[in-house]
């Protein structure tokens, strides 16, 4: 099935194209991290989301629905994170 | 402040200059039209697509795509603002005023504000007063052709005197409203209302 | 991956190198080089005078056995702001401020076992190649197949060092498919990969293959999803989508 190939489609990019800018704000690797989506319950690595940066902020999306998993901005000072597209998010602990 | 790296010979894809006092503070010149998302293209045939004015009015109203063509349009030459610190100068629009499609409805005199709705989820509010007086307007042709899918089209919303997260692409209606409500980027910490003069980039800015 | 600081250093242009007539590879020598794992990228930024900087990612293409430097190829964009500089304004000896290594999931080391599915459109093969040239220099024979697709025979990037490191009798594959034009008497694929070309290639190595799929976002998923309807399990997958400037952003 042929679609047309747009700039935007061309653009599409996904979780490993965030990767340092996930790892700046979680202090960790983050893109092997599983995610289950909210939506439709589509388990995957979060390298595997649709990423879709340049944007104000960026905003990862499940690959099966396109619902939206994750939202960031990062402002100067501060990081909004909205996850609740994400049934979870998964750290690994410090080691002590 | 230490001394920072600097890449010999760098200097980007930026216009290094602009006619005085139309970049406003923080913002570079571009040449191209970035093209920015938070989602993938909508693809709505235009025989589905509708534009609606609903909420805090007498009574909705709703346009098919026919009848929008039907309304009076103009040509607008504006400057555009990103607040990814980007601004397009002199970009040729056409499209209907906010004003002409407002005059098809009563507005409910406690209407103070706007969430504009947009095909993909996208939403982003705006105060009233920001959408009259020839200041907005609903655009479905760029540079002399029908607007692109990557750039909004079928159609969008154009309010260049605010950052450009609130012309909001693919737009399918405004709901009026009695209290201000965030939209998309508004409740991810941007400004409820981002003017490029006042940098007012962040919500607290 | 062991928490460690993620911090910009200075790397040093040792060398670049004409792969084709769009690409070139950039071997930076890095004061702060640690092992990557093959399949990662680097961040990449660029500073003008004024303070105005550009970011994008580049993945790996060497190997992580060879130390204290690492290789980016980088397709050359029209436009490009950084891919321009970097091919038309970059000379040894310049710096560049990086940082990395980068990325956990799209990654393959030997000790991961096999087999190995690579399947590469365009620049995607990049990070691909650090997979097989760590592969080669830890001497594995885990059963591996390159399906690499390009538009002509010229585009073909790393091609030379293909053909030797199939010639290495180890049991590498590299299967090329021509989308644009095709060598004088070439019988092999001329199309854009699809669920057949798939089928045809990953049914020898069976059901435990590891694949890696990068390139375009359009190939990425006629891939993926090809070798989901030819019975591999999604989770065996890995994709990576590059952008039209050969990395990541």
């Amino acid at each position: 099935m042929e679609e047309p190939l747009d700039e935007a489609n061309e653009l599409l990019l996904d979780g490993n194209a965030v990767a340092g800018t996930l790892f700046e704000i979680f202090g960790e690797e983050m893109t092997a991290s599983p995610i289950e989506c909210s939506g439709c319950g589509r388990e995957g690595e979060l390298g595997s989301l649709l990423a879709f940066a340049p944007a104000p902020g960026f905003v990862l999306r499940c690959p099966a629905c396109e619902q939206v998993i994750l939202r960031i901005v990062q402002t100067p000072d501060h990081v909004y994170l909205d996850a609740r597209g994400a049934v979870y998010l998964r750290f690994v602990r410090p080691a002590v | 402040m230490g001394e920072r790296f600097v890449s010999r010979g760098f200097v980007g894809k930026r216009q290094m200059s602009a006619p005085g006092g139309r970049l406003p503070p923080g913002q570079h010149g571009v040449a191209d039209f970035p093209v920015l998302s938070a989602g993938p293209t909508p693809r709505t045939p235009l025989e589905k697509w509708t534009f609606s004015i609903e909420g805090e009015v007498e009574r909705p109203v709703r346009w098919s795509w026919e009848e929008f063509q039907g309304l009076p349009a103009q040509d607008f030459t504006v400057d555009i603002h990103c607040v990814t610190k980007w601004t397009k100068l002199d970009t040729r629009w056409r499209g209907v005023s906010v004003d002409t499609l407002l005059e098809h409805v009563q507005l409910d005199p406690k209407a103070g504000f706007v969430m504009a709705y947009c095909d993909g989820g996208y939403t982003t509010n705006l105060p009233l007063p920001d959408l009259l007086n020839g200041q907005a307007f609903v655009a479905y042709g760029y540079d002399g052709r029908p607007l692109a899918p990557e750039h909004g089209g079928p159609a969008r919303l154009v309010v260049p005197h605010l950052y450009f997260w609130k012309s909001a692409k693919w737009v399918r209606g405004m709901r009026l409203m009695e209290q201000d409500k965030r939209g998309f980027w508004e409740s991810a910490g941007y400004h409820h209302r981002g003017d490029p003069w006042k940098e007012e980039r962040y919500a607290g800015d | 991956m062991l928490n460690r600081a993620l911090e910009w250093q200075i790397a040093t242009v040792a060398a670049i190198r004409t792969e084709t007539a769009r690409t070139k590879t950039f071997t930076l020598s890095l004061p702060a080089w640690v092992r990557h794992l093959p399949g990662q990228h680097y961040d990449l930024r660029l500073t003008a005078q004024d303070g105005y900087q550009a970011q994008r990612s580049y993945s790996i293409a060497s190997e992580p056995e060879r130390e204290g430097e690492i290789d980016l190829t980088v397709e050359s964009l029209p436009g490009g702001e950084v891919s321009g500089y970097l091919h038309d304004v970059l000379v040894p000896g310049d710096r560049l401020e990086v940082r990395g290594p980068i990325g956990g999931y799209f990654v393959w080391e030997v000790s991961r076992g096999g087999p190995l599915l690579l399947v590469a459109g365009g620049s995607g093969v990049v990070p691909l190649m650090s997979m097989l040239r760590h592969r080669r220099a830890v001497g594995s024979r885990v059963p591996a197949r390159l399906l690499y697709s390009s538009r002509t025979p010229e585009d073909v990037i790393y091609a030379d060092e293909l053909m030797g490191l199939q010639d290495g009798g180890d049991g590498l594959e590299v299967i090329h498919s021509y989308t644009r034009s095709q060598p004088a008497g070439w019988t092999g694929y001329a199309r854009r990969i699809d669920a057949d070309m798939l089928k045809e290639i990953y049914r020898p190595l069976g059901g435990k293959t590891q694949v890696f799929i990068c390139g375009p976002t359009l190939l990425v998923e006629a891939a993926a999803d090809g070798l989901v309807a030819a019975g591999l399990a999604p989770g065996r997958i890995k994709t990576e989508r590059f952008g039209p400037s050969g990395g990541s952003a």
